[in-house]
């Protein structure tokens, strides 16, 4: 008997074990495997975007601004989506774009997800003053709008790239805080943990091998979530010319920037409108039918 | 009970004062010497010496802090460094403009999205829910600038019905001011309406799970007296809640709407501070904003006290 048949034999034996773990399998709707789909061609777009991109990002290549969809500039070459205010091409923006929104908005989110699980699971696991402390400072942070603290951190520091990232995963490191802490709790409490003290183990195994194995699939759904409120975070300072700063391009500053152009009739406003709308929707219908699969209890933790 | 209730409005004020220090302290740690900035590269010392003094910036910190809270208190907020207008008659009329948008909003979003999300909790899984519930989704999933984009594109520039830009003076008519604001109101309206609606939905169905409901649908009772006599009045107090923490959400919708269609209101009035690095006009209105939100989220917690028993007797 080689060692590989005594393995897929070992798994099997647990796997008829009372208390062996349930087999997770997540069955997607339609629905759902549209948002996989969506969110799939927009994170191909952060690493080949550019790349494909008919100009680049900064490129006034146009003769005019405000192009409609479909023109063309002669020697240049088609443009798909039109131009934008100051004769730049939109698709190639879009495009460049979405390193930019997505690239940076995952940087934030997982930052805070670093810190707020980190300090949330050991502020469960060590309670006490510890968990009293970390959880006064966070109440007055989440107390807070957070374009409020965005700007009030803008005015203060500044805006570029690393503040931005910076205050995005302060901001929702809290609400992450909150999450990971209370389902620290919960699990610290059931029977296994107890048994795991009882052994003798120290708290680095409790909390890597009982805990967080635990605490992971509703983590991965509120990652989800959290990506799309910093993504709108993002984009609203951005939009207010309050985030990432010309000549990048950037969903949110893209439409704030091409605002006026709706006026002479040109659609360069709603396309980064739409790919910010497409991506964040398509985000929420992957949780939502996550959380429906899994009893929809997910659900309802989200929205309180 | 009262205990409980005096207790979070204790936790409230602490919150307050804790909001009123990072608000002072996150906008002085500036890099660089305000007297410097302001006064320009030119001046002598004698002259940053004296602006110094004059705005009580050879003080330590918590002296700076304690003038500062004592001005908030009554009522002298400083003087805008652009321009040179005491921040009080800056925010005077600025303040009235954000409250009838909020007002307005409120008046009209919270009977709107209760009945919508109780409709869409009758009726669950027939199409009034699935369009409502998939509408909602969309709706809170993109950013409220987008929203307020489609309402220019459709109401201003395709049908012309409405002006893109709220021009606003106190000389105009009731029917002027309300033409006016009525593209960011309809923009704040659905911003908050969508998030009520799913919650009020949300609700009320997390009480159709209850015995009580099982039991009053064994005896017989019809689908929608159980509805409103039984679930509705149970879920009043999640809704309350819910009320209150949307009303606290307008506070950061409004920035945004204020922005886009130069709504001459308070958020506008922050935002122009923050591009000219108007520290003294920018620690007032976030403190009028953060004040307001902590406030409306110590009435929510206070009304979910209130309508619940089990809450009202803690173990």
């Amino acid at each position: 008997m080689t060692d590989k048949t005594a393995n897929t034999e070992d798994m099997s034996v647990y796997d008829e074990l009372p208390d062996a773990p349930p087999k997770k399998k997540i069955k997607l709707t339609w629905v759902g495997k549209l948002g996989v789909s969506v969110v799939l061609f927009w994170v191909l777009m952060v690493f080949i975007g550019p790349y494909i991109a008919p100009f680049h990002e900064a490129d006034i290549i146009a003769y005019d601004s405000f192009m409609p969809v479909w023109s063309e500039t002669e020697g240049e070459g088609f443009h798909v989506l039109g131009t934008d205010y100051i004769e730049r091409d939109i698709l190639s923006r879009v495009l460049w774009g979405a390193r930019t929104t997505i690239g940076i908005s995952f940087l934030a989110t997982m930052f805070a997800y670093l810190v707020g699980v980190t300090l949330g699971i050991g502020a469960a696991v060590a309670g006490g003053w510890v968990d009293m402390i970390f959880s006064r400072v966070n109440d007055a942070i989440l107390s807070l709008p957070s374009i409020m603290l965005g700007l009030l951190i803008v005015v203060a520091l500044g805006t570029s790239i690393p503040i931005l990232i910076l205050t995005a995963s302060v901001i929702y490191a809290a609400s992450v805080y909150r999450i990971a802490r209370a389902l620290g709790q919960d699990i610290m409490v059931m029977d296994f943990v107890e048994a795991a003290r009882v052994r003798g183990e120290g708290m680095w195994y409790i909390i890597t091998r009982e805990v967080l194995p635990n605490a992971i699939m509703p983590l991965a759904t509120d990652f989800g979530l959290r990506l799309v409120f910093v993504v709108l975070f993002i984009s609203s300072l951005s939009f207010l010319g309050l985030g990432i700063q010309p000549p990048m391009a950037d969903w949110g500053s893209m439409v704030r920037q091409n605002l006026d152009g709706l006026g002479y009739g040109s659609y360069a406003a709603v396309w980064p409108a739409l790919a910010i709308a497409s991506f964040t929707i398509a985000i929420n219908l992957i949780v939502d039918d996550v959380s429906a699969s899994e009893g929809g209890t997910l659900a309802r933790k989200m929205i309180s | 009970m009262q205990r409980m209730v005096i207790q979070r409005i204790i936790i409230g004020i602490i919150t307050l004062w804790v909001v009123s220090v990072l608000v002072f302290v996150g906008t002085s740690v500036l890099p660089g010497d305000v007297a410097q900035i302001v006064m320009g590269q030119s001046a002598t010392p004698e002259t940053l010496a004296a602006y110094r003094a004059e705005n009580g910036l050879d003080q330590p910190l918590y002296m700076q802090y304690a003038t500062w809270l004592g001005g908030m208190f009554t009522g002298d907020l400083g003087i805008s460094k652009a321009g040179g207008a005491t921040i009080s008659s800056l925010i005077g009329g600025r303040f009235g403009n954000t409250m009838f948008l909020a007002g307005v909003v409120a008046i009209i979003s919270v009977p709107l999205s209760i009945i919508l999300g109780l409709l869409a909790a009758m009726y669950p899984a027939t199409w009034i829910d699935r369009v409502l519930t998939f509408g909602t989704l969309s709706l809170i999933s993109v950013p409220d600038f987008f929203i307020a984009t489609f309402m220019v594109l459709i109401f201003a520039v395709n049908l012309g019905w409405l002006p893109a830009i709220a021009h606003i003076s106190p000389e105009d008519t009731m029917w002027q001011t309300i033409r006016a604001s009525a593209m960011p109101l309809i923009t704040l309206i659905i911003v908050v309406s969508a998030q009520m609606i799913r919650m009020t939905r949300a609700g009320i169905l997390n009480v159709m799970n209850s015995p009580y409901i099982e039991m009053s649908i064994l005896k017989g009772v019809r689908r929608n007296r159980i509805i409103v006599r039984h679930a509705f009045l149970n879920a009043i107090g999640p809704i309350v809640n819910v009320v209150a923490l949307n009303l606290a959400y307008l506070v950061s919708g409004v920035v945004i709407v204020e922005t886009i269609f130069a709504y001459p209101g308070l958020a506008k009035l922050m935002i122009d501070g923050v591009q000219t690095r108007d520290l003294p006009l920018v620690q007032a209105c976030a403190m009028i904003f953060c004040g307001t939100y902590v406030i409306l989220i110590i009435l929510s917690d206070v009304a979910a006290i209130l309508s619940n028993p089990r809450l009202r007797n803690p173990k």
